[in-house]
């Protein structure tokens, strides 16, 4: 399914089998309401587990546990010191040790970890993840994906959420959508409205496709 | 002869072992109002050079010197457990020890991929941070005394740039201290090498410089509400 080569070499790695999906992109964005999504939905059909960067208290990690999506035990919360982009991009060895545990307690699937808030120029290292989402808000206007960044021109999915703030902010999807797929190369991009679609369907058919396999190619 | 550059790898800031998370004690102490500047920062990091600092270096020295004297499989099994022992026993922490154990084994990850030899699975999966750090230098090619400089010289440089992070410390200043501490990490690089060499094969033997500070900072920051280092 997956190449299991990530993990920096480690002696102690074995050949693992689940798919490790990163969730990145700037504050408040709706990460962890994405991540809480993906639990329910493919939660009840295979094994899960999910490590948070949390950046001045244990926030995400206790959310994730108060709404029972995920036993608390396949939850990991990592402290990213300033720096949440370092813990997943620089310095990933707090990260892979946290990666590395839940795999060996529960073997699962799909391991989700959810970058810490931060700005536009994060992106996760190749030797944490085989796959990266970058969330973005339609919020901060409609002008952000023309902004580029690793984040948004290169993450394996683009999600663009909060479409239901569209008209209180003024800002407009189709610009947006345009100026997406023009900085992405035809990578693909969804759109979400968590608050009222909390299914998050549009990203479980992406990530579905995904782990079937057939177009899976994570870094060598 | 030293291979230098391959220990200037180990001393960057930059190697991915997880040191950047890590305030060793400089948070805490940041809460507490025992750091706020400068002044306060440098008393604060020779304090932690003369316990912590010390300490790591010794332990670096010894695992370094086990390593280099022993060939390429370094010393049996039996020698690494009787170390961290040792090791535990002069961190009364539990949160101090669990953290030095995270960092060794980030460390050893690292060793693997750079410096691979049969050692790297002996030395047991989460070692101390030092010991891990002594037979990094060992394999990289270092002296016990190189090993001691490079544990010194953490013990201070990762959490004087905490302290810029959370004090807004000037950077140029913040350099500046470093270098009226240089040498003094020489010192206590030489020092630490000699106390290693002399206790060679007997790690109950080592000295144990540890002061209380840091493990009482440590157990105390493990509790603390909003934090942004993991120590
Ligand atoms: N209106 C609206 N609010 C949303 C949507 N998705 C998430 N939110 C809200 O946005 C806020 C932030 O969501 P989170 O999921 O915590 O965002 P995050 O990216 O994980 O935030 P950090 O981890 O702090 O960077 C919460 O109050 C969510 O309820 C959405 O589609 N529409
Ligand atoms: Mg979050």
């Amino acid at each position: 399914m997956t190449s299991p080569q990530a993990g920096g070499g480690d002696a102690s790695t074995r050949r693992r089998t689940s798919l490790r999906l990163g969730v990145g992109g700037p504050v408040g964005t709706g990460k962890t309401a994405l991540v809480a999504a993906l639990c329910r939905v493919l939660g009840p059909e295979m094994s899960l587990a999910v490590v948070t960067n949390d950046i001045y208290t244990t926030e995400d990690a206790d959310f994730l546990r108060a709404a029972g999506v995920l036993d608390p035990d396949r939850i990991e919360a990592v402290q990213t010191g300033c720096c949440p982009h370092t813990a997943v991009r620089d310095d990933i060895a707090a990260n892979l040790d946290a990666v590395e545990q839940l795999e060996a307690r529960h073997e699962p699937a799909l391991v989700l970890v959810e970058s810490g808030g931060d700005n536009l120029t994060m992106t996760f290292s190749k030797g944490l993840i085989d796959l990266q989402l970058f969330v973005i808000d339609v919020a901060g206007g409609d002008k952000v994906p023309r902004k580029g960044g690793p984040g948004v021109t290169a993450s394996d999915l683009l999600v663009v959420n909060k479409t239901d703030l569209a008209p209180l902010v003024g800002a407009d999807l189709d610009v947006m959508a345009r100026d997406a797929a023009r900085v992405r190369e035809g990578r693909p991009v969804v759109f979400t409205d968590l608050r009222n679609e909390p299914g998050a369907a549009p990203v479980v058919a992406w990530l579905r496709g995904r782990l079937r396999g057939q177009d899976a190619a994570p870094s060598p | 002869m030293t291979a230098t550059a391959a220990l200037l790898l180990l001393a960057d800031s930059r190697l991915p072992a997880g040191g950047h998370a890590h305030s060793g004690g400089v948070e805490q102490a940041v809460s507490a109002g025992r750091v706020g500047d400068i002044v306060t920062l440098e008393r604060f990091l020779r304090g932690r050079l003369a316990t912590a600092g010390a300490q790591a270096a010794t332990v670096a020295a010894f695992a370094c010197l086990e390593v280099t004297d022993r060939g390429a499989s370094g010393p049996a099994g039996g020698l690494w457990s009787d170390l961290d022992t040792e090791v535990s026993a002069r961190m009364p922490s539990p949160a101090q020890r669990a953290v030095s154990r995270a960092q060794g084994r980030a460390l050893l990850r690292v060793v693997a991929a750079a410096w691979p030899s049969p050692v790297v699975h002996r030395v047991g999966a989460r070692p101390h941070h030092a010991v891990a750090l002594g037979v990094a230098v060992a394999l990289a090619g270092g002296t016990a005394r190189d090993a001691a400089l490079v544990a010194a010289t953490g013990a201070v440089g990762g959490p004087a740039s905490a302290a810029l992070r959370l004090l807004g410390t000037d950077p140029v200043e913040l350099t500046a201290l470093l270098a009226r501490l240089a040498p003094e990490l020489d010192r206590c690089a030489a020092r630490s090498g000699a106390d290693a060499v002399a206790a060679a094969g007997d790690p109950a033997r080592l000295p144990a410089p540890n002061g209380p500070l840091l493990d009482v900072l440590a157990e105390r920051h493990a509790s603390a509400e909003g934090k942004l280092f993991a120590s």
